[in-house]
């Protein structure tokens, strides 16, 4: 029993850590189409940078934060002067992303060596929290609760706020969202800071959790996309649900068939590509 | 001359250099570099039929390069003969193929891209966890290669020929279907898809082909690949190795034949240099794609040519001042 | 026989109703107008009739043959051709090239990947003749790209014709083009035989309704007066529609 509970457990904070990483890739990929191969360097240099930060004994939240923070202004920056020019063309855009992704997972390599590192879990969220008779180790809940306070306030904030709504008019049609008067350049670099500021931050929180190593950026890649790909582009809810899903894919998986849990992760993604190929909740393509 | 006849002088050039390579290139080490860069330039290729004329961008054809592969050594190691090996390889690779094209041909675009990264993960998935199957990260050994019409290929100057052979014979494929209906019909839904099913072309039709088209030869560049190394291991299917196939394709410029060809040989020679002298290959990548998208965006090939262009005129106005006029035609 | 015979045809997006109960029917070799202020949905009803977009309800039928869930790949083939609002053109080939495949797209040649285009005579040559029609066969050679707006409109015109099509859909053929360039469409389009059905969108009143036997004017996805040149300018609902009183 507990061995299902535990599973359960890590599966829920496995879904929380790729809600988001995977939420700030759905509005990426689903407002500006832009194909973000960096999205899993992001949550690797923001989990290195999480790690440097710490080891200065800095409080846990500031650290994962101001990763975030420093990850977007990355971010930022690479949408604002490279990836602009290259709007529409997807070849140049993925070789850009890939170039890039490829220069961070090498500098990180030279700098925090290929060992790797674990922080450990602050101080104030170890141990264990005991609801109705059964242990539930505190910090994967407290990565669920920020996963949910996150996606509640992008919610509020793409649903209700008036960014929010230039946000989903740039989503619908951006060329005549331009013409209304919405600065959509500007809304872009914001939204491509936002994802990746999220995926850094996701990164530190996932540090003590799955610690930090190279090629972790590579494999987290691959499951934000299956995260959207089954959710469905440009889809928070899309984004939330495929999240807890993989999540209790990827363990379960990998306690029943250790050999091919890997593909299992897959298989949903290639279920719903058949079934509804713009994924779950998302839009059909017209 | 007339650029034709160039054009064709500079074949025929080309041709005999590589026929008499091993004689002029005396040292066997740069004889197998030589024969890496051809079975790489046909991957190269294979991936341009898609990428470049059928405008749809693939980062999973290192998966059916490895499908191959793996499929070739497996029967190897399991006993069979090279001829055996060979065949349930290319149908293996090619069912496959048609297995990535239905899934990937759900969608086109950037959608398209994703998917075909992650059946090209799946794949690595298989080839690396799956250990039973692929012996996961310990690969496996190919310890013979074939002898056609009783020819050993053992050593490097044999199996350079045998690889030209297929090269060129890759090459020539590739030219007749670019100047064929299919092939113009092709270049057709890349550049204007709704028009092209308005026009009666099956539009997926005619890209599903393609693709499987695309991944025979891939299939024969990766069992080239098995016995040119005598051995194979799941990093072939990784993320780095489609992205690199892809660096072949865009540095050589996607418009043209011999765009990939040149691809094929900027990123062997790098990848063969440059790591003897930096650990950090990745990184040089890396850098290498961003310059090209930065300064050269449609590829080296004809990004070279534009620039090459753009000197000459600027000498031409320095010597005859822009006062003088040359005559368009070149007469004098 | 209907050429074009069009019953009860609805589509929604979301929850917008873009076509809503649409009827239909051209008879064979009439010249058909479509009018309608902006976002009536005229470019949609097209985009049903060619099967780029599937209907939520009713038929498309094409000289009686139902074609409602025909892919649209195939509607070319039962003699169905279009030209588009914004110029749909390839802009990597001459113009010669252009018109080729667009013949290329009805010939089972299409699928063959071992000859050589260039070599095919009798294609390169109905090309040259379509576009002889269209008065474009002096610059048959000239990339795509160096062409003038006009010409490429005529090269439009010239692929949909080179089709020998039944039924030729026009979308806005006389789009962005100067008053020279419009009677020399408009001739072009007067030349076109009988045996050729024509249904055409146009925004431009005076240009269309010279040419036009049979208006049909659409409003919000509906159809709202249908009947002669005549008539239609004659009902009220007309300048409802166009004036909002």
């Amino acid at each position: 029993m507990s061995l299902w509970l535990t599973l359960a457990v890590n599966s829920i904070a496995l879904g929380g850590l790729l809600f988001l990483l995977s939420s700030g890739f759905s509005l990426i990929f689903g407002l500006m189409r832009i194909p973000n191969l960096l999205h899993g360097s992001f949550f690797m240099l923001g989990a290195y940078f999480g790690v440097t930060i710490l080891s200065q004994n800095v409080n846990f939240w500031v650290a994962a934060l101001a990763s975030g923070v420093g990850i977007a202004i990355i971010g930022g920056l690479i949408e604002r002067f490279l990836l602009r020019r290259l709007e529409g063309q997807v070849l140049p855009q993925v070789l850009l992303t890939l170039g890039f992704a490829f220069i961070i997972s090498d500098v990180c390599l030279m700098i925090w060596t290929g060992d790797p590192w674990q922080p450990a879990t602050p101080d104030h969220l170890r141990g264990a929290l005991q609801i109705a008779g059964l242990f539930f180790p505190l910090y994967r809940l407290v990565i669920v609760a920020v996963a949910v306070v996150i996606a509640i306030a992008l919610w509020l904030m793409v649903d209700w706020t008036r960014l929010g709504a230039m946000i989903r008019a740039g989503v619908d049609d951006a060329p005549i969202a331009r013409v209304v008067g919405i600065k959509v350049s500007m809304l872009f670099t914001l939204i491509f800071a936002l994802g990746a500021g999220l995926a850094g931050f996701a990164g530190v929180l996932g540090a003590p959790y799955l610690s930090v190593y190279p090629g972790l950026d590579f494999e987290m890649l691959p499951l934000a996309l299956i995260v959207v790909l089954l959710g469905g582009t440009g889809s928070l809810l899309g984004a939330l649900v495929g999240s807890f899903l993989i999540g209790f894919l990827y363990n379960f998986g990998q306690a029943m068939f250790p050999d091919l849990a890997y593909v299992i992760l897959f298989l949903p993604m290639l279920i719903v590509l058949v079934v509804r190929p713009q994924g779950l909740f998302g839009r059909a393509i017209s | 001359m007339s650029p034709k006849q160039l054009q064709s002088a500079a074949i025929a050039i080309a041709l005999v250099a590589l026929l008499t390579l091993p004689v002029w290139m005396g040292n066997g080490y740069y004889v197998n570099v030589a024969s890496q860069i051809l079975l790489f330039a046909i991957f190269a290729l294979a991936l341009n039929v898609l990428v470049g004329y059928g405008g749809l961008v693939s980062l999973g054809h290192a998966g059916l390069f490895a499908i191959a592969g793996y499929a070739g050594a497996l029967m190897l190691d399991a006993g069979y003969g090279h001829f055996a090996a060979i065949v349930i390889a290319i149908i293996v690779t090619l069912a496959s193929s048609a297995v990535f094209a239905v899934l990937a041909l759900r969608t086109t675009g950037i959608s398209f891209l994703m998917i075909t990264l992650a059946l090209g993960q799946i794949v690595w998935g298989i080839a690396y966890r799956w250990a039973s199957l692929t012996n996961g990260d310990n690969g496996v050994n190919v310890t013979t290669r074939p002898t056609p019409f009783g020819i050993s290929l053992a050593g490097a100057e044999a199996f350079y020929y045998a690889t030209l052979i297929i090269f060129l014979i890759a090459v020539v494929t590739m030219a007749i279907l670019v100047r064929s209906p299919f092939g113009a019909a092709l270049r057709g839904t890349r550049d204007q898809e709704r028009r092209m099913n308005a026009l009666g072309y099956n539009v997926w039709l005619i890209r599903f082909l393609s693709f499987l088209f695309s991944g025979f030869w891939t299939g024969i560049s990766g069992l080239l690949f098995i016995y040119y190394n005598q051995f194979i291991s799941p990093q072939v299917s990784a993320l780095t190795s489609s992205a690199e196939a892809l660096l072949m394709v865009i540095s050589g410029g996607t418009a043209t034949l011999l765009g990939p060809i040149f691809g094929s040989i900027i990123v062997v020679i790098m990848k063969n240099v440059v790591s003897a002298y930096i650990e950090r290959w990745n990184l040089v990548l890396g850098v290498i794609f961003v310059a090209i998208i930065s300064f050269m965006p449609e590829g080296l090939v004809p990004g070279s040519v534009r620039l090459w262009r753009m000197g000459w005129q600027a000498l031409r106005t320095r010597w005859n001042g822009s006062a003088v006029r040359q005559p368009e035609d070149g007469s004098r | 026989m209907i050429a074009l015979d069009i019953k009860g045809l609805s589509k929604s997006f979301g929850g917008l109703r873009v076509t809503a109960g649409v009827n239909l029917s051209v008879a064979p070799g009439e010249r058909r107008l479509i009018i309608g202020p902006n976002g009536a949905g005229k470019t949609t009803l097209f985009n049903l009739i060619t099967g780029e977009i599937l209907p939520d309800s009713g038929t498309v039928s094409l000289f009686g043959q139902d074609i409602t869930r025909l892919p649209s790949h195939r509607r070319a083939h039962l003699g169905m051709a279009r030209t588009y609002q914004i110029i749909t053109l390839f802009p990597h080939d001459t113009i010669i090239r252009n018109v080729t495949l667009a013949l290329l797209g009805l010939s089972p040649l299409r699928w063959n990947p071992l000859i050589d285009l260039e070599r095919k005579k009798h294609l390169v040559d109905s090309a040259r003749e379509a576009l002889v029609r269209v008065g474009l066969d002096h610059i048959a050679e000239r990339p795509l790209a160096q062409t003038s707006y006009g010409e490429r409109r005529r090269v439009e015109i010239a692929m949909a014709l080179a089709q020998k099509p039944k039924l030729l859909l026009l979308d806005e053929p006389f789009a962005g083009l100067s008053i020279d360039e419009r009677r020399d469409v408009q001739q072009l389009l007067l030349n076109i035989p009988r045996d050729v059905t024509i249904v055409m969108i146009e925004h431009n009143m005076d240009v269309a309704l010279e040419y036009a036997e049979q208006i049909t004017l659409l409003h919000f996805g509906e159809v709202i007066v249908e009947g002669t040149r005549a008539e239609v300018v004659e009902n009220p609902r007309t300048r409802e529609v166009y004036l909002g009183h």
